[in-house]
């Protein structure tokens, strides 16, 4: 059944590793298509800058570009302290990116639509905020959730609400890439079906018909192209965000 | 947990996972969350350690370059500058040489000339100086020939008058006489 637009997002075990507990330690498709992405970005920037030219070629042109792309964000968001999460910034950026790409293609799998994956994610840049914002500035990290400026009366709302939306920013962090992936997916999926359904139902006519569904999925794949990078960069650019707020709490 | 969630499209689904929705299956959380770790630090440390100095160097590189030769350039304007005040200057001087030469030439020719026209002067003077003492001498003898003259025709004319001719001393005074008058 090629049409059940969830069978996409099957885990499938390849073989297992290990057991923790009672709990199996499995390398999956979802692991494969992670370490894919480690093999891509890394060939890509390093076969990029093998030449080091001083005018680049155009792998080393997309190789400095995508550098300079989020070196610029990190600057521009978290200023030039925020520049040493900047390998972080790049690695969950380009991670992402890869695996919302690779997932684009048909017969893949996508890291980013699990929701454990980008929870995980979303989790590990909450806590660096959090660990960093400590670390840094001790117990004045907290002034991030006390504005200037704000009468007595009402502070204790404001601070609930400050709070609220702070231990509220992983699950948002990893809803919106999860749901934005997952959905995408499924809608292309469902276009796809509908071809085989019409073509199987009604012959000629439906393959022909298929035409219809089939011009949709071509401007699905356009959007879900932009989509995935937006939301790679979305990712990154919270990111940079939350961080800037461990940098500077100081509203 | 996951149990509960169906398809969204509502459909029984036909994978080999008994129904749930792939990614609440929580029994799969272990493993992916295992292999994300690895792949994610992997990944981290390739970056960090490798791929983004390399790119970071040649980006530096060509910034090096590219302010070296915006220096290189500076250096080399203030240079020709340099040249062309050095040649302006040469032009300068060499302009105001040549006046001095022109002034100096003219001012001695027009010495020249001057004292050129005096002597012409002085001679000149000295000439019309002579000139005016032989007029003098000139008409000097001119006047003393004049009274020998009247004596004469005075003579005469007594002679011519009264028949006889009147001492020459009379006559002189005669003459002397009337030539004051």
């Amino acid at each position: 059944m090629a049409a059940d637009p969830i069978h996409q997002f099957r885990i499938v075990d390849l073989f297992p590793v290990a057991h923790i507990g009672h709990t199996e330690i499995i390398f999956t498709n979802s692991a494969a298509f992670m370490f894919a992405a480690v093999i891509v970005i890394t060939a890509f920037l390093v076969i990029g800058t093998a030449k080091k030219s001083l005018v680049p070629g155009r792998l080393q042109s997309a190789a400095e570009l995508s550098y300079e792309f989020v070196a610029t964000t990190v600057r521009s968001t978290a200023g030039s302290e925020g520049m040493r999460f900047f390998p972080f910034v790049f690695t969950l950026f380009m991670f992402i990116l890869t695996v919302n790409f690779i997932g684009l293609v048909p017969f893949t799998f996508t890291v980013t639509s699990h929701i454990i994956v980008t929870a995980a994610l979303a989790i590990t840049v909450f806590l660096t905020v959090l660990l960093y914002g400590l670390y840094r500035h001790g117990l004045h990290f907290f002034n991030l959730f006390v504005p200037k400026g704000v009468p007595i009366l009402i502070l204790p709302l404001i601070v609930f609400i400050e709070v609220l939306s702070f231990v509220s920013r992983p699950i948002s962090h990893s809803v919106r890439l999860f749901a934005n992936m997952l959905a995408g997916h499924i809608t292309l999926q469902v276009f796809a079906g509908f071809i085989i359904l019409m073509g199987s139902a009604m012959g000629a006519v439906g393959w022909a018909g298929g035409i219809l569904p089939f011009g949709m999925i071509v401007i699905l794949m356009a959007l879900e192209t932009l989509v995935a990078f937006l939301q790679a960069y979305v990712f990154a650019i919270l990111t940079c965000i939350y961080l800037n707020d461990a940098i500077h709490p100081g509203h | 947990m996951a149990e509960q969630h169906n398809t969204s499209t509502g459909h029984a689904p036909a994978g080999e996972h008994k129904g749930a929705f792939p990614p609440f299956q929580s029994e799969t959380y272990a493993s992916q969350l295992v292999w994300l770790v690895l792949a994610f630090v992997l990944l981290f440390v390739l970056m960090s350690k490798w791929a983004l100095p390399r790119v970071g160097n040649i980006l530096d590189a060509r910034q090096k370059r590219i302010d070296g030769d915006i220096a290189e350039a500076g250096a080399l304007k203030a240079q020709s500058d340099e040249a062309v005040a050095a040649y302006e200057k040469a032009l300068a001087d060499a302009r105001a040489n040549a006046q001095a030469i022109a002034n100096e030439t003219r001012d001695k020719q027009a010495a020249a000339a001057e004292a050129r026209r005096k002597t012409l002067e002085d001679d000149l003077n000295a000439k019309l100086a002579e000139a005016e003492k032989t007029i003098a001498a000139t008409k000097t003898a001119a006047m003393s020939n004049v009274r020998g003259i009247a004596e004469d025709a005075t003579r005469a004319i007594v002679e011519r008058l009264i028949g006889t001719a009147p001492s020459d001393k009379a006559v002189a005074d005669a003459v002397a006489d009337a030539l004051k008058r």
